[in-house]
């Protein structure tokens, strides 16, 4: 049998698309509060108001004229990141990790000219990347130097931190690790593996390969069962703060572990995606559910995570990725 | 939460004002349900002969003027040569054959198609009709007198009067005065007479007694009597009452059937056929006829018509990528990319239609290579890929009409700015998702297209969009309420199966 019953997803408490997009985003997220999520840039300088702490901003273009200048702007930095500001998806990011004497060295390690720079900027200012193909700018990130207690477990490329923020309350989690078939991108679908996360420990409780359960990672062979994510507490509260930064009651936060910085702000996610269910073994259902019932919500982002923890932990027993 | 009530009332309403509205159009103005209905007409053709005299000739004839129970649907005239108009007069149609000269026999035809329908009945009178006055010659008069007092002795109102005097006229041997009147007069014009000697307003009709596949036929007498506020038809031959199902009514006397200047020896005779229409096109010509008919697609000029199939068509290729999009979770590229792909189908059929489009696009998708590395801006390169499908297109049209496809033609119909979009987003999703994406989307995008093909070349749902636009109101119903749909989409049934296992 190659397709599940809906009675037996519905049983597993899996949230589909559809009921993500009519019962949660278009109930929870106010459509005019988009743009604080949409454009990377606000999302920058808002969570730099509310002291959520993100990688530092080298610079924005946001007209044609300045991509020329671009190569004096990005001199001081041996590797950076190109985003379009509007992108969706993981859509249009080109991570710079160094230079081969005037060309660039991509993340996967490929070489490419500053004239296959520009024109990648100028793709993103003419909007090929953003929703609606909506002219747009570019931002210059700093690279994130990510934690040695990572290492082995992405193939280039940052491991990222996928928390679901449901009404402030972290309610689901999940480690992306590129791999060489997601070109050091950390999208699921684009063959990233997606580790699920124990809200109480930040201990995997599972992981997998395009819907596959995996135990090693594919190109490093890295055991995946033995991470559990340093700093989860901060991160937790990181990610909760967003939801009083936004007010948007359904999210999806992006953060990395910085050597220096620690926890960090990548970008937030109005429309986050489902695969976390998947790399958790478990449906979102039930918990967005718990969360809707409860009569008295809790103020404090430190609150709402120790409330969280308590009540979607998972015990050691239920550890799928074991076996 | 916010409350439901509204929203399903309104999807109900839209179903109700879109079924309803069907209905009653389908009831008042018959326009089938089904393509390809038809209603049986009969086809009624007289034909009329006479001698020209080498002068100018003048033919006219009385037309049927809505008959009771039947519906004129069309009418032509048939003569070599002829002029051929017709003339409304006093509230009598006539049909008027004319031409400068003609010599020895002449045929004329007039050919008319009449529908029955039983709702169809005579205007009553305006103003009511008065018995004449009659003068009969000498002793005529005095046998008229005693034969109406005979019958007026056995009967109390106009319709028995009227029976008493056809059974009196009508009898085997028939009585002395009865055998002196008959001299000289049918019995319809002699009933005629006599009733409007009694006072009652009477004339004499002709009908066509209609059975299929009869040639040579005449008109049959009817006398009708004015009672009760209506004509009252009566067969004088038997005496019974009512017009017969099956009879025309042609001609009514007062005015001459056929009038011959310049001609002699005049005769009319008419065939009989039954044949079947098209249900939808009686509908149409009577649409004028109805209220809802004002309101009608039908009233506009046949080009406008035409365009407004196609319009009406949309709303169900929509309807299509709603439904691949949410319920099954099919993956496209450009949210109705496939509806106009789809609209471009119908212009060339289907596989025709499907290879030019790979074609085009894979062809696109080479050319699209070289274009990135020219680094261009997107607008820029948008509008080159544009001029590159027109360019594409021109030479598989050219190409394929010098290998005898006439398909290569009809190309042209695909949307040119889609296809270069297309095109465009083909490609970065090739850069970077990789060409199993492309194959998703593509793949997903052809078979969307497909699906809106199929529904909207069926015979029954173009007949439907064009004949019951208010149908769309059931559509949108639909459309509304698969946008509330929060159930699982067929894919994902697929998607989290290995969930499912694992648990």
């Amino acid at each position: 049998m190659k397709w599940a019953s809906p009675f037996a997803l519905k049983r597993a408490g899996i949230l589909g698309m559809n009921r993500r997009n009519v019962a949660y985003i278009g109930q929870y997220n106010k459509r005019s509060l988009y743009p604080l999520v949409d454009n990377k840039l606000k999302t920058k300088l808002l969570a730099e108001k509310h002291q959520v702490t993100v990688p530092r901003l080298l610079g924005v273009v946001q007209q044609q004229h300045e991509i020329e200048h671009v190569a004096e702007l990005v001199t001081n930095f041996a590797s950076f990141a190109i985003k379009p500001a509007k992108g969706s998806g993981g859509k249009g990011i080109l991570v710079i990790t160094g230079r081969d004497g005037d060309d660039f060295v991509k993340a996967s390690g490929s070489v490419i000219s500053q004239e296959d720079v520009k024109r990648h900027m100028t793709n993103i200012l003419a909007g090929l990347y953003s929703l609606g193909g909506k002219p747009d700018v570019a931002i210059i990130e700093e690279l994130i130097e990510f934690d040695d207690r990572f290492d082995g477990f992405s193939f280039q490329g940052v491991p990222d931190i996928r928390i679901i923020i449901f009404q402030g309350y972290p309610v689901m989690a999940m480690l992306r690790c590129a791999t060489r078939a997601s070109d050091g991108k950390a999208n699921l679908h684009q063959g990233a593996v997606g580790v699920g996360l124990d809200i109480a420990t930040g201990r995997c409780l599972n992981a997998v390969q395009f819907g596959e359960v995996v135990s090693q990672h594919p190109d490093t062979g890295k055991a995946l069962n033995q991470i559990t994510i340093p700093y989860w507490t901060e991160m937790l509260e990181l990610a909760s703060t967003c939801y009083d930064m936004t007010s948007l009651g359904y999210i999806g936060t992006d953060l990395v572990l910085d050597k220096n910085k620690g926890p960090l702000l990548l970008e937030l996610n109005a429309r986050p995606g489902l695969s976390i269910q998947v790399a958790n073994g478990c449906g979102l259902l039930p918990r967005l559910k718990h969360i809707e019932k409860m009569k008295k919500r809790h103020h404090s982002p430190a609150e709402r995570v120790a409330y969280a923890k308590a009540a979607f932990g998972q015990p050691l027993a239920g550890n799928t990725a074991s076996e | 939460m916010i409350s439901r009530v509204p929203f399903y009332t309104i999807v109900v309403l839209f179903i109700l004002a879109g079924l309803g509205l069907a209905i009653a159009r389908h009831a008042q103005m018959e326009i089938p349900f089904l393509p390809g209905a038809e209603r049986p007409v009969w086809l009624v053709e007289a034909r009329i002969d006479f001698n020209a005299k080498n002068e100018p000739v003048l033919v006219s004839m009385d037309l049927p003027d809505s008959p009771p129970g039947f519906r004129l649907f069309t009418e032509q005239a048939a003569s070599p040569g002829y002029g051929f108009s017709v003339i409304r007069h006093d509230g009598n149609r006539r049909g008027e054959w004319s031409i400068r000269r003609a010599v020895g026999p002449q045929t004329l035809y007039y050919k008319a198609q009449f529908l029955q329908a039983s709702d169809i009945e005579e205007l009553p009178e305006q103003t009511p009709p008065e018995a004449q006055t009659i003068d009969w010659d000498g002793p005529q008069g005095t046998a008229a007198t005693q034969l109406l007092a005979q019958a007026q002795q056995r009967s109390s109102t106009p319709q028995s009067l009227t029976r008493e005097l056809i059974k009196l006229l009508n009898q085997p041997e028939p009585g002395q005065n009865a055998a002196l009147l008959l001299q000289g007069h049918t019995e319809a014009d002699l009933l005629v007479k006599l009733l409007n000697q009694a006072g009652l307003p009477a004339r004499e009709s002709q009908g066509l007694y209609l059975e299929d596949a009869r040639r040579r036929q005449s008109l049959s007498s009817f006398v009708e009597v004015y009672a009760d506020n209506r004509w009252l038809v009566f067969d004088p031959k038997t005496g019974e009452q009512g017009l017969p199902d099956n009879v025309l009514m042609w001609h009514k006397k007062g005015v001459s059937l056929l009038d011959v200047n310049g001609g002699s020896g005049s005769n009319v005779s008419f065939s009989i056929i039954r044949q079947t229409v098209p249900a939808l096109q009686l509908a149409r010509a009577q649409a004028e006829e109805h209220g809802f008919g004002q309101f009608s697609i039908y009233q506009l000029p046949i080009e406008e018509q035409s365009m407004f199939k196609l319009l009406l068509l949309l709303p169900i290729g929509a309807a299509a990528v709603v439904f691949m999009r949410i319920i099954v979770g099919v993956k496209t590229s450009g949210t109705f990319m496939p509806v106009l792909i789809a609209v471009a189908f119908l212009q060339t059929s289907l596989l025709p239609g499907i290879v030019s489009f790979i074609t085009v696009v894979a062809l696109g998708l080479l050319l699209r290579g070289y274009l990135s590395r020219l680094n261009l801006l997107l607008v820029a390169r948008i509008a080159t890929l544009v001029i590159l499908v027109v360019f594409i297109i021109a030479i598989m049209s050219i190409v394929g009409y010098q290998l005898g496809f006439n398909t290569g033609m009809t190309i042209t119909f695909f949307p040119m700015i889609i296809m270069a979009w297309t095109i465009e987003r083909m490609s970065i999703l090739w850069e970077e998702d990789g060409p199993k994406e492309v194959l998703k989307q593509g793949g997903g995008s052809l078979l969307v297209a497909i699906l809106a093909f199929l529904a909207m070349e069926s015979k029954l749902v173009s007949h439907l969009t064009f004949n019951f636009p208010e149908l769309h109101f059931v559509l949108l119903a639909m459309i509304l309420l698969m946008g509330q749909y929060k159930g699982y989409k067929l894919t994902e049934l697929k998607r989290f199966k290995a969930m499912v296992d694992r648990a």
